[in-house]
């Protein structure tokens, strides 16, 4: 182990610079949050994930982000294991029937101030599955959406866009007293 | 012992199901197949249900064959229920009921599986009924004696990872029972495909597991074709396989340092990680896909490799034998991590035969099956690979069969880069005007997954089923974890990896 650890120290880091926020998403954000309604958290924000009936694809993804590559801790947002300690809730999938209501709950235990980042193409209107008579359809169908990021499954890179942007938005202003 | 041909023997052989044989029989050859299960020659490989009718697919191993037994005509008195007699129908039988009107009788265990209460109807796959208003509580097994309490966990997790509910009765912290609960992520796929065209079909295969896309979307496709009767230019039938070894890779690679992870060992999560993100860059710029998600459809593949591709494929497995060998020995040379996994979660070899499980669960305790082997599918007729077979069963065995698996991954890519055919990759559907059947089975990187379907005359999909590996394991998981510590629940649960979304559907 000695020996691995110390070839990391001379080898050069594979992290890579952080890509631009996503423009999409800083205008679909400007939109939907007023500004009265912003909350400042400092830079870093916590997120829990929510699988609402997705293909498991986007799940894939969201665990590269944690990969040497993207580093997502480095910005300050990292992934909780309650959503009593969430910023921000991550839903994939298409919400299913059988998913809605540990949805609702999870969201309804997340302290305000929140946001719900709905992630896929399923989580925007159900994807390819909508329409079916076991799912309800996008996130937004059963909790409030500020951001989409769309993509089957988006890209780590596109993830990171999102939330970069996300992060931006919520900072706007500078840190509250 | 009967074997698969003496039974088809006695029913009716139905035309235009292919590539193996499917005979109507009567309820009496049924039961009898259904009872020589337990006996071990024959394995249950699936069983499925429609609206009148209940199929069963066997798996006669030494023979190296594989055939369906079906009930035709089925009215409301049901049928004789498999899980009577062989208990890895039990799931099957409860989720069939679910979907059509068809009672399986005798069944052991009558609480719904799949469906919660909470459509808008019931029976989606037979007679659609109303949906009964309210959602009633799930009656969990008992389990009692001193000292006992319940630990109810999910269906939303800690990580990132799919919903389920799991029900431990422990005492202290020794897990006495451990129940679990699916069907939370149902999305109502074969509902979806009855009545598709086949790509929207390919599409919605292609999406039952996302980390099996690839092998999904493989398996759809080649049921078509044998339906179809359609060749697939050869070129496809290779690059196919270079893409199920890369998505093998990928998983194997992910699990390997999500194990050691749950284990308290993120070292090894962090080196896997780079690994696996380099399997998935690699694809990307080989077929424009990071999953290569849509890359297979029936007729060939949508995306070819040029030598920019190869030449990407060809680094990456430098760098993996580059890397992978310090890994191998840092995992197996860390007295606190093999701590955690040898002898953890062990599996016995009986239940995993019995239960027909697929992939490093069965491998790791000692069922040598791989359809990649035992049914020889084009390309893997023509290349040499090893199928690794442990017999200990723990944690420990289930992460070496993938270590050994990714070395067999590399030789495979390797050989299918150096000898990849030269010509087209995909050749059009032809319509062929009547109705016809086909089944497929191909090894994904999780075991083996079943596609059968039906085509109508007008090209249509009538209807579809699709088998994950997971519906033979999920239920050998609550047999592994049993007399094991709570806290071993994550290891043992990420060495087998069952997925839920293609278990729920």
């Amino acid at each position: 182990m000695r020996k691995l650890l110390f070839e990391n120290l001379i080898r050069l880091p594979l992290t890579e610079p952080p890509p631009p926020p996503s423009d999409a998403a800083m205008e679909e954000l400007a939109a939907g949050i007023g500004a009265a309604s912003r909350r400042r958290l400092g830079r870093s924000l916590s997120i829990r994930a929510v699988d609402a009936g997705s293909c498991n694809g986007c799940e894939m993804e969201m665990h590269a982000l944690s990969n040497a590559f993207y580093d997502i801790e480095r910005f300050g947002i990292r992934f909780v294991a309650s959503p009593r300690h969430a910023d921000v809730l991550l839903v994939t999938g298409p919400v299913t029937k059988n998913m809605q209501e540990a949805l609702e709950r999870t969201y309804n235990a997340t302290p305000a101030p929140k946001w719900v980042v709905a992630l896929g193409g399923c989580a925007r209107d159900g994807g390819c599955f909508a329409g079916s008579y076991a799912v309800i359809g996008g996130v937004s169908m059963v909790v409030p959406v500020d951001l989409h990021i769309p993509g089957c499954p988006p890209s780590p890179t596109d993830i990171l866009r999102g939330l970069l942007a996300l992060l931006e938005h919520v900072n706007e202003g500078g840190r509250a007293s | 012992m009967p074997t698969l041909s003496d039974i088809l023997k006695k029913g009716r052989s139905v035309p235009h199901h292919a590539p193996w044989p499917r005979a109507v029989v009567d309820a009496a050859v049924w039961t009898a197949a259904a009872s020589t299960l337990p006996e071990g020659r024959l394995t249950l490989l699936d069983l499925w249900g429609e609206a009148s009718a209940v199929h069963m697919a066997l798996l006669d191993e030494p023979a190296g064959t594989t055939a369906v037994l079906s009930l035709e005509g089925l009215a409301g008195g049901g049928y004789p229920s498999v899980a009577q007699l062989h208990p890895p129908a039990l799931r099957l039988e409860r989720a069939l009921r679910d979907l059509t009107r068809l009672e399986p009788r005798d069944l052991p265990d009558r609480r719904p599986w799949l469906d919660h209460g909470r459509w808008d109807l019931r029976r989606p796959l037979g007679e659609r009924g109303i949906a009964l208003p309210g959602v009633g509580p799930y009656a969990f097994l008992p389990a009692e004696g001193d000292g006992l309490h319940q630990i109810p966990v999910g269906p939303v997790h800690a990580g990132i990872i799919e919903p389920g509910h799991f029900r431990f009765t422990a005492n202290g912290e020794t897990v006495v029972r451990l129940e679990e609960r699916l069907g939370y992520v149902h999305k109502g796929i074969e509902a979806l495909m009855a009545g598709a065209d086949l790509i929207r079909g390919a599409q919605l295969a292609g999406r039952t597991s996302g980390d099996s896309t690839v092998a999904y979307a493989y398996a759809f496709s080649q049921a078509v074709e044998a339906a179809l009767g359609l060749v697939v230019p050869i070129r496809a039938v290779w690059l196919r396989a270079l893409m199920a070894e890369l998505e093998r890779l990928a998983n194997h690679l992910g699990d390997i340092g999500a194990i050691c992870n749950d284990a308290a060992f993120p070292l090894m999560l962090a080196h896997c990680g780079v690994l696996r993100e380099r399997v998935l860059r690699a694809a990307d710029a080989a077929f424009g896909h990071r999953l290569m998600r849509d890359r297979i459809v029936p007729g060939g593949v949508t995306s070819d490799l040029n030598g920019d591709g190869a030449g990407g494929l060809r680094s990456l497995l430098a760098e993996i034998r580059r890397r992978f060998p310090a890994l191998i020995e840092l995992y197996d040379n860390t007295a606190s991590l093999q701590d955690r996994t040898v002898g953890t979660g062990r599996l016995g070899a009986a239940l995993a035969r019995e239960y027909g499980a697929g992939g490093y669960v069965g491998r790791a305790s000692g069922r040598a099956f791989d359809v990649r082997q035992v049914l020889r599918y084009p390309p893997y007729d023509s290349l040499v690979f090893d199928v690794p077979v442990l017999n200990d069963g723990d944690v420990n065995a289930r992460v070496w069969i993938r270590i050994r698996e990714i070395e067999q991954s590399l030789l495979l890519i390797e050989q299918i880069i150096d000898r990849l055919p030269m010509g087209p990759i995909f050749s059009g559907i032809p319509s062929v005007g009547e109705r016809r059947e086909g089944m497929a089975l191909i090894e994904g990187f999780r075991g083996d997954i079943l596609v059968w379907l039906r085509i109508a005359p007008g090209g249509g999909i009538e209807r579809c089923h699709l088998r994950d590996p997971s519906w033979f394991q999920w239920p050998l998981l609550e047999a592994a974890i049993e007399g094991n510590i709570v806290a071993d629940f994550p290891l043992c649960n990420k060495s087998f990896n069952c997925s839920y979304s293609g278990h729920d559907l």
